[in-house]
């Protein structure tokens, strides 16, 4: 192992690093609006918007990220929709990863035992207070540990923008591959890096998971 | 027995799932301050009436009033809610499996509803729930949370949590159903209480002794229909009907044994 590159471009593997947190933020923060709207609209008293929520989520569960990257990014200015790489990233990702989190919200909601809402309306309370203040406290720490995982995805999932030339980690192996053909090294430094980032994370989750659960 | 107008006044209630047929054609009248027991066979259509009077289970056919005002009527939707929202703050339930809230104490079980439904301020809701607490011998444990209660516990704040809206019905599903043996007579006596001070109550149960010592009235069902009503000295004692005397002669045994 060449020990002597893999110091020399460390720095740049870092710098690549802090794009990729950046870009796993905004796809995160994204990607939960996207749930929280998609997770309302699965639940609405109108069928339409049960119909939309649940044609978001088919849709974006059921064709590969890299394609929706791609029809975004390369597709989007023949419809006139122009994104520099980052944005058309950060949308493509955020737009995808709401779609397994409008899943998760869901499923914590329904998890939640049917009893509560019965009781919370059987006092009086309507279909939002009940879900505000009965039926949302319960599923939220239900929600925590499946969320980790969405996000646990979505942090891999970025490696997909190298495809669109964001420069961030998988794409800076990529380039140092072309111009030092030491594979190895490249990809395992980055590699290194997903891994500790991925970890950083995980430990949060469990954390805010272990704190839901202390009553 | 009187002319006086029924404080609860279900009639020709229908209910089906389907093409089953749960309720058939049930009425039924409960004056102010009566006790009525539902017994009858699983299946026979006992909670589903009970939680057709707040419409948690909404009627396919017939009528359910309280006092002057009907429950299920259908309005708008909006109407509809605001107008459910109303009535079942009248209405107090408690349920099989007690649905307390888990995420919050026991204080906040009981003042939550009465804070975001009437208004009450913390200190107003605070001794409400004080007071509810003390009735159901529950107050030492108003900073717990309901995990770390027995079920009879549980049960017990449930009934708090819906008098503290100040109810003028109580509807119990099984309240005592769930519980281990030992704990059912602390709920019986709350509810005993609540007898004493002329609640009226529909009490769905499957515990004849505690129905015969509290109930004015008991209803027999039996697939969905009304089989034999009476007085609790004739319907445990002397039945008229034979599914009556059946069901009476397979639970007792079932109890026994
Ligand atoms: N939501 C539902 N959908 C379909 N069928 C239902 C539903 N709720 C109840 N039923 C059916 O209606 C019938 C009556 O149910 P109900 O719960 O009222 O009986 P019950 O007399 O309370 O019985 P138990 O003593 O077991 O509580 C049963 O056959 C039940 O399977
Ligand atoms: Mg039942």
């Amino acid at each position: 192992m060449d020990y002597e590159l893999m110091q020399r471009v460390f720095p740049y593997f870092l710098e690549a690093a802090w794009t990729t947190i950046l870009l796993s933020v905004l796809t995160a923060v994204l990607g939960l609006a996207c749930a929280i709207v998609g997770a309302s609209a699965r639940f609405s008293r109108f069928a339409v918007f049960r119909i939309l929520g649940a044609a978001y989520v088919s849709v974006f569960r059921g064709t590969p990220a890299l394609i929706q990257l791609f029809i975004l990014y390369f597709g989007g200015p023949q419809i006139g929709i122009q994104l520099d790489a980052f944005e058309a990233g950060v949308i493509g990702l955020g737009l995808n990863a709401g779609a397994y989190m409008t899943e998760t919200i869901r499923g914590a909601i329904i998890a939640v035992d049917k009893g509560q809402k019965e009781a919370a309306r059987t006092l009086g309370m309507s279909r939002w207070q009940a879900m505000r203040n009965v039926i949302l406290p319960q599923a939220m720490r239900l929600m925590i540990r499946p969320l980790g995982v969405n996000i646990n995805a979505l942090i891999k999932g970025t490696a997909l923008v190298a495809a669109i030339s964001v420069v961030e980690l998988t794409y800076t192996a990529q380039r140092y591959i072309g111009s030092t053909y030491k594979p190895f090294e490249m990809f395992l430094i980055a590699g290194v890096l997903y891994m500790i980032i991925i970890y950083v994370v995980g430990l949060g989750i469990a954390w805010a998971d272990r704190k839901a659960r202390i009553i | 027995m009187t002319n006086q107008k029924p404080f609860i006044d279900i009639r020709h209630a229908q209910k089906s799932f389907g093409s089953l047929n749960v309720l058939r054609d049930i009425s039924l009248q409960v004056q102010r301050g009566q006790i009525v027991a539902i017994i009858g066979p699983s299946g026979s259509g006992k909670s589903t009436l009970l939680r057709a009077i707040n419409d948690l289970d909404p009627l396919t056919g017939g009528e359910v009033w309280l006092e002057d005002k009907q429950i299920n009527k259908s309005l708008p939707h909006r109407q509809y809610e605001q107008h459910i929202n109303e009535v079942r703050q009248e209405i107090g339930m408690v349920f099989q499996h007690f649905n307390l809230f888990p995420h919050l104490k026991v204080r906040e079980n009981v003042t939550m509803a009465p804070k975001m439904l009437k208004g009450l301020s913390d200190a107003e809701a605070n001794a409400l729930a004080e007071e509810q607490l003390t009735k159901v011998g529950m107050i030492e444990r108003i900073d717990y949370y309901p995990s770390q209660l027995s079920g009879g516990q549980k049960q017990r704040v449930a009934i708090a949590r819906a008098l503290a809206m100040k109810p003028k019905v109580m509807l119990f599903d099984e309240a005592t159903s769930a519980l281990d043996p030992e704990l059912v007579e602390e709920v019986n006596l709350v509810m005993k209480k609540l007898a004493e001070e002329h609640m009226t109550m529909i009490i769905v149960t499957h515990e004849m002794g505690f129905a015969e010592s509290v109930c004015d009235r008991v209803l027999f069902m039996d697939q969905g229909v009304v089989v034999e009503e009476g007085p609790p000295e004739v319907i445990f004692r002397n039945p008229k009907n034979e599914r009556t005397r059946n069901f009476l002669r397979k639970h007792l045994a079932g109890q026994k044994g």
